[in-house]
């Protein structure tokens, strides 16, 4: 792959997707692009790249987009957000939104499910709590393929001993041959969509909770700044913000505030005038990015 | 440092065991089976035990339920490490006092998930 090959490729893929990929990273591009270019009957990435350039490529493009995604994930990732989940936003919203039961919650970036399913498998453990609520999940990931894993539920040995306690693996899996299946009705509590981040989701509507987990590592600051202000905008004033543990809304934005003794939680910071400044140019930016 | 006690009647599994859970900083005592676990946990309570479930002289799971009415025997923090990777054992081993679980083929960083998930790192 020559350098003018590479360049084309890290500024397709942070147009596409805002994965910002620095100059060392060639031998991961390539890594993850022989398969395809393979598949596809290209010679090598430099005619992958080529094919990219066609009009009428975005099948292939779909594809490339999609293998340069990085899918680590697993049940209860760094417990902390699920324990804050359970002791802190749960409690908080029962008592706000007695009037309507009803409370909305998002996984951005779901990948395979393990996420959005251990909140499913909190709010199930939480009983009579939720009786007569109606508490939507909904589950989003750039990647058609482990959206589809979502879907199906079903995984591997390994994937059910990392993070996920053997008590709750008995509760809500059964084995299917060497898989477990988690149950349908925990199954049935989360609704899975392809969703890129970068485009306009404000029409998804308001939401209460908003997991986005080990995604902002992956863009650069102006991306992160433009996907937090516009995550700002579709949450409850009172809603909740979890990221991961590497990341922060502190220096990016005003439109969020970190929720103090609770680490990796934020809550929307409408008292900051400048704060919705910063909102206005990062969404705008984020456009142009996305378009 | 916490002391585990390790339970397994092959060598191998034990010393694979050992070298991933002495880079969790425990100290390791050895058994190869249920009984000789057992005297160990008489003289010198271990903090936790990694246990496979068959092994000759006295099983994993006997040896768990003759743990827990020892005294001090409700103290360790119990994970079985076994092939016997259906619901009936799981469940049975829960039932006996397990603390977790783990499913043979493991690795490392399903050893400390599980070590974390109890509380002992
Ligand atoms: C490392 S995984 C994190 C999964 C899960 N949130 C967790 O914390 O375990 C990152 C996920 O973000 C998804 N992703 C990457 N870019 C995205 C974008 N622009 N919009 C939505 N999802 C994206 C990837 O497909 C991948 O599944």
């Amino acid at each position: 792959m020559t350098p003018v090959e590479f360049d084309y490729l890290r500024h397709f893929l942070k147009k596409k997707s805002g994965l910002a990929l620095s100059a060392d990273k060639q031998y991961l591009v390539e890594s993850r692009l022989l398969p395809i270019a393979r598949r596809v009957g290209a010679a090598n990435l430099g005619a992958l790249v080529a094919r990219l350039r066609e009009p009428n490529s975005e099948a292939l493009a779909m594809q490339v987009v999609e293998a340069m995604t990085t899918n680590e994930t697993f049940f209860f990732r760094d417990k902390i957000p699920f324990e804050h989940f359970r002791t802190t936003m749960m409690p908080a919203l029962l008592a706000s939104r007695a009037a309507t039961k009803r409370i909305r919650i998002w996984c951005t970036s779901a990948s395979s499910g393990q996420e959005p399913y251990s909140l499913a498998m909190i709010l199930k453990d939480m009983g009579a709590a939720t009786a007569g609520w109606r508490i939507d999940i909904l589950a989003t990931d750039l990647a058609s393929g482990v959206i589809e894993k979502a879907r199906r539920g079903s995984y591997s040995q390994f994937e059910v001993q990392r993070g996920l306690p053997i008590g709750l693996l008995i509760k809500h899996f059964t084995q299917v041959g060497d898989q477990w299946q988690i149950a349908p009705d925990i199954r049935a509590m989360v609704q899975y969509r392809p969703l890129n981040l970068l485009c306009d989701f404000a029409n998804l509507g308001m939401f209460d909770v908003i997991f986005c987990r080990n995604v902002l590592i992956y863009f650069d600051e102006e991306t992160k700044i433009g996907v937090l202000n516009r995550l700002a905008q579709v949450m409850a004033p009172d809603g909740f913000l979890a990221l991961g543990a590497a990341e922060t809304v502190v220096g990016l934005t005003r439109a969020l505030k970190p929720i103090p003794d609770k680490r990796g939680l934020y809550a929307p910071d409408r008292s900051a005038e400048s704060g919705v400044g910063m909102m206005r140019s990062g969404a705008a930016k984020l456009t142009l990015v996305a378009g | 440092m916490k002391t585990c006690l390790i339970v397994d009647d092959s060598s191998v599994i034990r010393k694979v065991a050992r070298r991933i859970l002495e880079g969790l900083s425990f100290t390791i005592v050895e058994a190869e089976d249920g009984q000789q676990a057992l005297e160990t946990c008489r003289s010198n309570m271990p903090d936790a035990v990694l246990l496979d479930w068959n092994m000759p002289v006295m099983d994993g799971h006997d040896f768990l339920k003759a743990l827990r009415r020892l005294p001090g025997g409700d103290k360790p923090k119990v994970v079985f490490c076994t092939t016997e990777n259906d619901v009936v054992h799981i469940a049975r081993a829960l039932h006996a006092g397990a603390n977790e679980y783990i499913m043979k083929p493991f690795d490392k960083e399903i050893v400390e998930a599980k070590f974390q998930e109890v509380g002992l790192i």
